[in-house]
Order: C-alpha cells, then sequence, then structure tokens
C-alpha cells in the first residue's frame, strides 16, 4: 500500500459528498422507516430488526465496495490510469487502496446501520456483535472483485445502472429487503449460492456466537475463486500487460 | 545525475511496428535518440506519432521490434521513475485541488522536483488551489504540463502538448521547456505545428504514415529539400521560361511578382540576372518548414509504398 496516494484517494471518495451522503443515509433511513413499526415482529428465525439491520447493513457495504471498484471505469475514462501506468505505482498499490477506501466505507455503513439497530433495540453481545461484522468483512470480498471487475467492462455512462442493478439484484435475492423470493426448492438453493445471502445471514449467525455453517464459507470462497481471475484477465487485457 | 546505463542512447527503437487491424500505424521505425537531446516527432495527423509515444511509454506492446529506455524495458523504465509524460488525456481525476493532484503525483516517484517547483515552472501557481474541475482547457493543459515535470524524469515525453492552447499559452509553454530542456533533460515531444519543431527541437524525426521519412536538425531538413524562394516584380515574364531556367522547381505568380521555388537558389539567381537587367522588388529567402515537410512527404509516401510492395 502506498500510503500518500492511498491518502489522497480516500480524500477523492469523501470529498464526493453527494455519494456519501445518498450510500451511507440510504440504508439508515430505510431502516427506521421499515423497522420503526416492526420492532417486535420475528423474520427468518430471529427478531425483525436484528435480520434488517444486518440487511441495511448488506446493502450498505455493497454500495460502499462495488462502486468503489466500479469508478475504476471512471479513471479509466479520464485517462487516468494511462497516467499512472508511467510512473512507479504499482497495479497492486492502485487496487489496494480502491479496496482499501471501499472497505472504510463498508465499516463506516456498518457502524451507522448497527447504532440504528442498537436505536430500535438490537441487543448483541461484544463477541456476537465482532463476528458478525469478521462474516460481512469476509463475504464482501468477492463483491469488493465484482466491483472492480465491473470497473473493467463498464463505461462511466453505463455505471450507474450497471452498479446500482447489479446492487439491487443481489440485495433483493439475498433477502436484504427484508423477505425471501423463496424459502425452499430450486430458487432457494439459487439464492443460497449468493454472497449476498451470506451478507444478510452474518446478523443471524452470529447470535450466540456462532459463524456461517460451512455452506457459506464454500460459496464466498467460490465466488472469489471465480471472480479473481477474471477481474486479472479485465485488468490486463486493459492495460496490454501479461 | 542518472545511474542507468546510457551507453546505448537514453532511447533505442529497433524495428518497432504496430498494426491496427489493416492499418499500418507505425512501420518498422528505427530510432535512437542520445541522453539531453530534445527532439521534435512531427508529422500529419494518422503519421503514427501517438502511437509511437504510447509504445515508448509501454502502454501499447509493439507487435514487434522493441523499445529500450536507458538500457530498461518501458515497464522498467516506468517503475523506476526515470519516465515522465503529458498524455493527450481526457480529463483530470475529481475531487481535488491543483496542489493536491500534483503533491500526488510526486509521492510516486523516488526523485520528484518540489511541488512548488512543478507548480511554477508550469505556471500553475495562481492556480494551485482550485478543483481540477474548475479549469479552462488550457489550464488543464498546464496542470498535465506539471505532473509530467514534477515526476523530474530523465525522459520527458510529451504528446502534442500544445494542442489546446492558444498562440500565448504555446508561447508561456515553451519558454517553461526550455528551462527544463536546460536542466539536461531528455525531451520527446510529438507535435504537427511545424514552427514549433523548428523553434524547439535540436532533431527533427519527421513521421509519415508510420514510418520515418526525415531525421536531422532542423537547419539539415531544410537542406535537404534545398528548397529557396525568389521573389520579384517581372510583370511580362512568362512562368513557363522561367520553369525552364537553371535550378528552378515551380514559377508562380501573385500580380506581378512572380515567386521561383528553387533547389538552387544562385544558379536561378544568375540565370535569372541573364535574362532581365533589373528585379526589383527581388527578395531569396529559405523556405519554411512547411514546403520541406511537403516536399519530403510527397516525395517519401509514394516511394515508401512501392517499397511496402516489394517488401
Amino acid at each position: 500500500m502506498h500510503p500518500v496516494y492511498f491518502r489522497y484517494e480516500l480524500l477523492r471518495n469523501f470529498r464526493n459528498w453527494r455519494f456519501i451522503m445518498f450510500s451511507l443515509a440510504y440504508p439508515v433511513v430505510l431502516y427506521f422507516v421499515v423497522t420503526g413499526p416492526q420492532r417486535h415482529a420475528k423474520f427468518d428465525g430471529t427478531s425483525f430488526p436484528l435480520y434488517f439491520m444486518a440487511g441495511m447493513a448488506t446493502v450498505g457495504t455493497m454500495i460502499a465496495v462495488i462502486s468503489s471498484g466500479a469508478r475504476i471505469a471512471a479513471d479509466r475514462s479520464a485517462g487516468w490510469t494511462r497516467q499512472l501506468r508511467i510512473t512507479p505505482l504499482t497495479a497492486g498499490d492502485y487496487l489496494g487502496a480502491k479496496v482499501a477506501c471501499g472497505f472504510l466505507m463498508a465499516l463506516l455503513a456498518i457502524a451507522l446501520v448497527s447504532l440504528s439497530g442498537t436505536a430500535l433495540g438490537v441487543r448483541l453481545s461484544a463477541g456476537e456483535w465482532l463476528t458478525m461484522i469478521g462474516l460481512m468483512l469476509v463475504g464482501l470480498i468477492p463483491v469488493t472483485v465484482l466491483g472492480i471487475l465491473l470497473g473493467h467492462l463498464v463505461t462511466p455512462d453505463s455505471l450507474a445502472p450497471a452498479v446500482g442493478g447489479t446492487i439491487m439484484l443481489l440485495a433483493l435475492l439475498g433477502g436484504a429487503y427484508g423477505f425471501l423470493v423463496a424459502k425452499s426448492g430450486a430458487v432457494f438453493d439459487l439464492i443460497r449460492a449468493l454472497p449476498s445471502y451470506w451478507l444478510v445471514q452474518a446478523g443471524k449467525t452470529a447470535l450466540g456466537g456462532g459463524g456461517w455453517p460451512a455452506e457459506g464459507w464454500v460459496v464466498i470462497a467460490a465466488w472469489t475463486a471465480v471472480l479473481a481471475p477474471l477481474a486479472v484477465f479485465v485488468y490486463r487485457r486493459d492495460t496490454g500487460r501479461v | 545525475m542518472t545511474s542507468h546505463d546510457t551507453s546505448g542512447g537514453a532511447v533505442v527503437l529497433s524495428h518497432l511496428s504496430k498494426s491496427y487491424g489493416a492499418v499500418r500505424a507505425v512501420r518498422s521505425i528505427d530510432l535512437t535518440i542520445v541522453p539531453g537531446e530534445t527532439v521534435a516527432l512531427l508529422g500529419p495527423n494518422g503519421a503514427g506519432k501517438s502511437t509511437t509515444i504510447d509504445m515508448v511509454l509501454g502502454l501499447i506492446r509493439p507487435d514487434s521490434g522493441s523499445v529500450s529506455l536507458f538500457g530498461m524495458s518501458p515497464t522498467e523504465a516506468a517503475a523506476s521513475g526515470v519516465v515522465g509524460g503529458m498524455l493527450q488525456t481526457g480529463s483530470l481525476v475529481e475531487h481535488l485541488s491543483v496542489r493536491e493532484l500534483v503533491t500526488m503525483v510526486a509521492s510516486l516517484y523516488p526523485r520528484p522536483l518540489g511541488v512548488a517547483d512543478a507548480l511554477a515552472l508550469s505556471g500553475c501557481t495562481e492556480i494551485a488551489d482550485r478543483r481540477t474541475t474548475k479549469l479552462s482547457g488550457g489550464q488543464a493543459q498546464r496542470v498535465r504540463f506539471a505532473i509530467a515535470l514534477v515526476a523530474n524524469p530523465d525522459l520527458l515525453l510529451l504528446d502534442e502538448p500544445t494542442a489546446a492552447l492558444d498562440v500565448e499559452a504555446r508561447r508561456d509553454f515553451w519558454s517553461s521547456m526550455r528551462d527544463v530542456a536546460a536542466r539536461g533533460k531528455t525531451v520527446i515531444f510529438a507535435t504537427h505545428y511545424l514552427e514549433e519543431a523548428d523553434a524547439f527541437a535540436d532533431r527533427i524525426v519527421l513521421l509519415a504514415r508510420g514510418s520515418v521519412v526525415a531525421d536531422g536538425a532542423p537547419g539539415e531538413i531544410k537542406a535537404r529539400v534545398g528548397a529557396r524562394t525568389i521573389r520579384a516584380t517581372l510583370p511580362g515574364a512568362e512562368l513557363s521560361s522561367l520553369r525552364a531556367l537553371n535550378g528552378v522547381i515551380a514559377a508562380d505568380r501573385r500580380g506581378d511578382t512572380v515567386i521561383l521555388t528553387c533547389s538552387d537558389a544562385e544558379a536561378a539567381l544568375r540565370a535569372l540576372l541573364d535574362r532581365f537587367p533589373s528585379l526589383p522588388d527581388l527578395e531569396v529567402g529559405g523556405a519554411g518548414l512547411e514546403e520541406a515537410f511537403f516536399a519530403l512527404t510527397a516525395d517519401e509516401t509514394d516511394a515508401n509504398d512501392e517499397l511496402q510492395e516489394v517488401r
């Protein structure tokens, strides 16, 4: 990680206050609006405020990491990646700064949604909080790689629908909006193969200090194993490097 | 100043070629540039200037041939921070001030120039605190120059650096460039402004259709064509007989003035004085680089095509 470059990358991100406002406020506002009237409801075997807290944290963190990677598209179209390629900055430093910015934003989203959850009565032990946040950060790895992939495949014109659509689809199918489109059968099998499902499940499975079942770890590892080589491929295709 | 290998030249291109589909953008260019030289890559649009610069910078991979910068590959040279470039790019990164952007770039290089120095040298001091998105085209171009300068590179490549500048800004830019060249840097710039290449380069490499058609000092390039113009007021003279004079290539008339383009101005003048006892308003001038440019590219493009077919 190149410290000065990272600092300015972070500055670029946080000066984009419209993005910050919308990406952080959206899950928090939605959380209060939806959970407020259903503070004592149950869903999927757990309290609705806890379930929906994990759901909104999933949405907020996915916005953070996918947008961060997808912003590579803007750097590419501005010619900034070309300029950087003739400097001593390595590809690892460049991508590392994007990933680190995405994860920092994700942590901020988790913090705000968790505070909101606490305000509406969610109570977890320190170990349960740590387990939930830890699982979410692991589950975000393939989502981050997906963002980098999008950043190389889309143009700034198609950035908004590509990013928005991807996040919406993953969040909706993964159950982040407080309902599951199927609870059994082939569709449910498909849902369980999504990283977003396991991000949402991080809240529930953290109860009592437990984590994901093996299935969750396998899904996250498989998505990472498939997407990472694809990201390397599109990066190399873009830069003409081997 | 430099610890790297310069025995083979600052830049050595050998048999460098690149095609885009059926278009042969660069056709087997061989070029050696010694440290400290200021070289203009001059040519019309589509001559292969940008493609050549991109290959020198390692941004495009050549189909064949090689690039060596101080004995290193372009990627190694970039990694060691000896290369700086001013590219033809869309826009500057958002959400930073000019000073912040230049500071960020400076942090990437092992031996950067002071940020204040780079801003001053590029004429960006007054706009240093402005956001990169609030600049005019000319100001943005100066910021790109600052980014290239702050790297303090041994080799500086500038791809049409004055493209977005007005006449005054262009003059300021080149006066800054003179300071940079005076520091012993190797500078390569692409341009299609003939007067820029003539005024600022030690050496001009003339490109047309992806090939080097001439390579030498600006004076040599002109000498190779040898064109001079003779003007005089000769109302009665016939152009065809003037054209037949020794040393004359072409004759033209503007009102009462005839303009003779000559391969040998001295011989032409002698012949002219034999024929006409008085030559009112006589002027003998060097043909500009522009004439040299057209004379050379007109000759060579045809010859080149034949050459390509023979190969």
